[in-house]
């Protein structure tokens, strides 16, 4: 008993640790983007202010990030890539869930383990692989369409796998009563399958955008000369410019925090509405790959 | 395949059917069978290609290993890799085993949730928090200095700064399998392992551990993966005062793409990553004993 008791005090110490690791760096971040000084930097501290989120410095140049034009054509282009990927993800991993699941050969194997391999093999050698197949074969440039082709690749596996996990649940009689009751194929699957799916629909779709959102590594090699708000990020921090970048980490963690919020209260609400006050959160998000 | 057309007509699985190999043929099959052949060829201007020059070769692979440069960059990026995995997994146990077996209700919520939190905060932006702390007037220097236990900012960069901010990166990689394999086992096994006389390390070692396989097997996947495959940490870390040396093998397969302008390079070296890559997988699927199935989460 002894043994355990020690055991619990270990585990809340490091549990305390290692949630300070996890939060301090950003704590930090945040904080130097309210610093006065020229630095990101929290230390030494020189006075509270928001001129790296709007301002002008001493001989009034604008400091700020929303005075940087450069920042919203990055963000505009972020979100056209973004909903590329959704039009182009989710029916590519809706069609390879439903061809899946209804594929009893030894070809479901393989078929299967070509479609998530993307998931499994680096960011880097998806986009350097989409460049060099859509230059030789179609003669295409980096761009924001080969941005969107190169992040599908993966995201796409992502939206597969929510699929079938909701699919295995499915009572596939429905779908035969369905048929057997005269209603045609298109009428099966736009009355019986899309509304069960449509959960799986929804978060695909989201995860679909933050994935692509977040996504650095397999972007920087298709992304030819233009800017996203990854690509553009990485470049302020490799040049070390100003705490404008600060801000951004500011806006991102915001946004984060928030959606986490209602995340969890709308799971409290589940759990208590479900009455299983016991059951532990399963935060099943799939998770974000730059 | 006769079920496909019967749940879905003719037209309705032909059209599944076809969107399907579209995919797996133009963004997966063939980008990498490209990849790899472009790899085995020589690089030649436009004009040249075809022509009596262009024969299959392995000059690409063999530059690997005669450049002593390339080579020895090659293997350390293997090594920090395997080195962050390790670390992930030895700093996310606890946490996962915690969050999944002991923390209930609210407080579980509450944890689960401070978690997701770092986790959408995008890698760069999360490796730039600790570029932050270790760089030259970073949090680190400043403390030492205002301690008086250094006289000049220490030079923090290097493989360990790279690695460090890896961990930090990819640690919820390895958490979120761990918990989801570890949230499965039924603690009645703990409490009659417990209440027979087990003490703690063999109640791990023997029922939790074996338990959690298939979620330590996709977090080392993921993780080494990942760490293997980054751009963006070695490139925000090498930043650092006296990180110049930390260079990624990724890197350099980049300046071959839009340096050097040798994509021939380029793909053979990306290959070889890649292989490498697929070795961990299989290597951890065979040790693990687990299926693609259960990796792919």
């Amino acid at each position: 008993m002894r043994s355990a008791g020690l055991f619990r005090l270990f585990v809340a110490g490091y549990l305390v640790l290692f949630f300070a690791y996890l939060f301090l760096p950003l704590v930090f971040m945040v904080a130097a983007a309210f610093n006065a000084s020229r630095f990101p930097t929290m230390l030494p501290w020189e006075g509270f202010t928001l001129q790296w989120f709007w301002g002008f410095d001493a001989r009034g140049r604008p400091t700020g990030l929303f005075q940087d034009a450069r920042m919203g054509a990055a963000l505009l282009n972020s979100i056209l890539i973004g909903l590329g990927v959704i039009c182009l993800s989710v029916p590519l991993g809706l069609a390879g869930a439903l061809l899946l699941t209804s594929l009893r050969s030894r070809w479901k194997g393989l078929l299967y383990a070509v479609l998530v391999s993307p998931i499994l093999t680096p960011g880097v050698i998806l986009g350097i692989s989409t460049l060099i197949f859509w230059q030789r074969a179609f003669d295409l440039g980096g761009g924001l369409f080969l941005a969107v082709i190169g992040q599908s690749t993966f995201i796409a596996s992502y939206c597969m796998l929510l699929f079938m996990a909701r699919l295995e649940r499915f009572d596939r009689t429905l779908e035969e009563a369905a048929l057997d009751l005269g209603a045609s194929h298109l009428q099966m699957v736009r009355r019986i399958l899309l509304p069960y799916l449509r959960p799986a629909i929804l978060s695909a779709c989201l995860i679909a955008f933050l994935q692509s959102f977040e996504n650095y590594n397999t972007t920087l090699f298709v992304i030819g000369a233009e800017d996203t708000l990854t690509i553009n990020i990485a470049t302020r921090v490799r040049l070390g410019l100003t705490p404008a970048v600060n801000a951004i980490g500011v806006l991102f963690i915001a946004a984060t925090v928030l959606a986490a919020i209602g995340w969890a209260l709308l799971r409290r609400r589940e759990t208590v509405r479900r009455e299983r006050p016991a059951a532990a959160p399963a935060p099943k998000l799939a998770p974000a790959r730059a | 395949m006769s079920e496909l057309f019967r749940r879905f007509g003719r037209p309705g699985g032909g059209s599944i059917l076809a969107t399907a190999a579209l995919w797996a043929l133009l963004l997966v099959v063939l980008p990498q069978l490209t990849m790899v052949e472009l790899s085995f060829r020589p690089n030649l201007p436009a004009v040249a290609r075809g022509g009596p020059e262009d024969v299959w070769t392995l000059a690409n692979y063999t530059a690997l290993w005669t450049n002593p440069l390339h080579r020895t960059i090659f293997w350390q990026t293997i090594w920090s890799s395997l080195l962050v995995t390790v670390l992930s997994l030895l700093v996310c146990y606890p946490v996962a085993y915690h969050l999944a077996q002991e923390a209930r209700g609210d407080r579980a919520l509450l944890l689960a949730t401070a978690l997701v939190i770092p986790f959408w905060v995008n890698e760069i932006l999360r490796t730039f928090s600790w570029f932050l702390i270790l760089s030259r007037n970073g949090l680190v220097n400043r403390v030492l200095l205002g301690l008086g236990l250094i006289e000049e900012p220490l030079a923090l960069g290097g493989v360990g700064a790279v690695m460090i901010g890896m961990v930090y990166a990819y640690v919820l990689f390895m958490i979120f399998p761990l918990y989801n394999a570890l949230e499965s086992l039924d603690r009645n096994q703990i409490e009659a392992a417990r209440d027979l006389g087990a003490p703690t390390w063999r109640i791990h070692w023997r029922i939790v551990i074996p338990h959690a396989k298939p979620g330590i097997a996709v977090g080392c996947v993921m993780t080494f993966m990942l760490a293997a495959g980054t751009f963006a940490v070695p490139q925000i870390m090498q930043s650092l005062p006296g990180g110049t040396n930390a260079r990624w093998f990724t890197q350099i397969i980049y300046s071959y793409f839009f340096d050097g302008g040798d994509w021939n390079r380029g793909a053979a070296y990306a290959f070889a990553l890649l292989a490498l890559c697929l070795l961990f997988v299989a290597a951890m699927m065979r040790i693990f004993r687990v299926g693609l199935a259960d990796i792919a989460k």
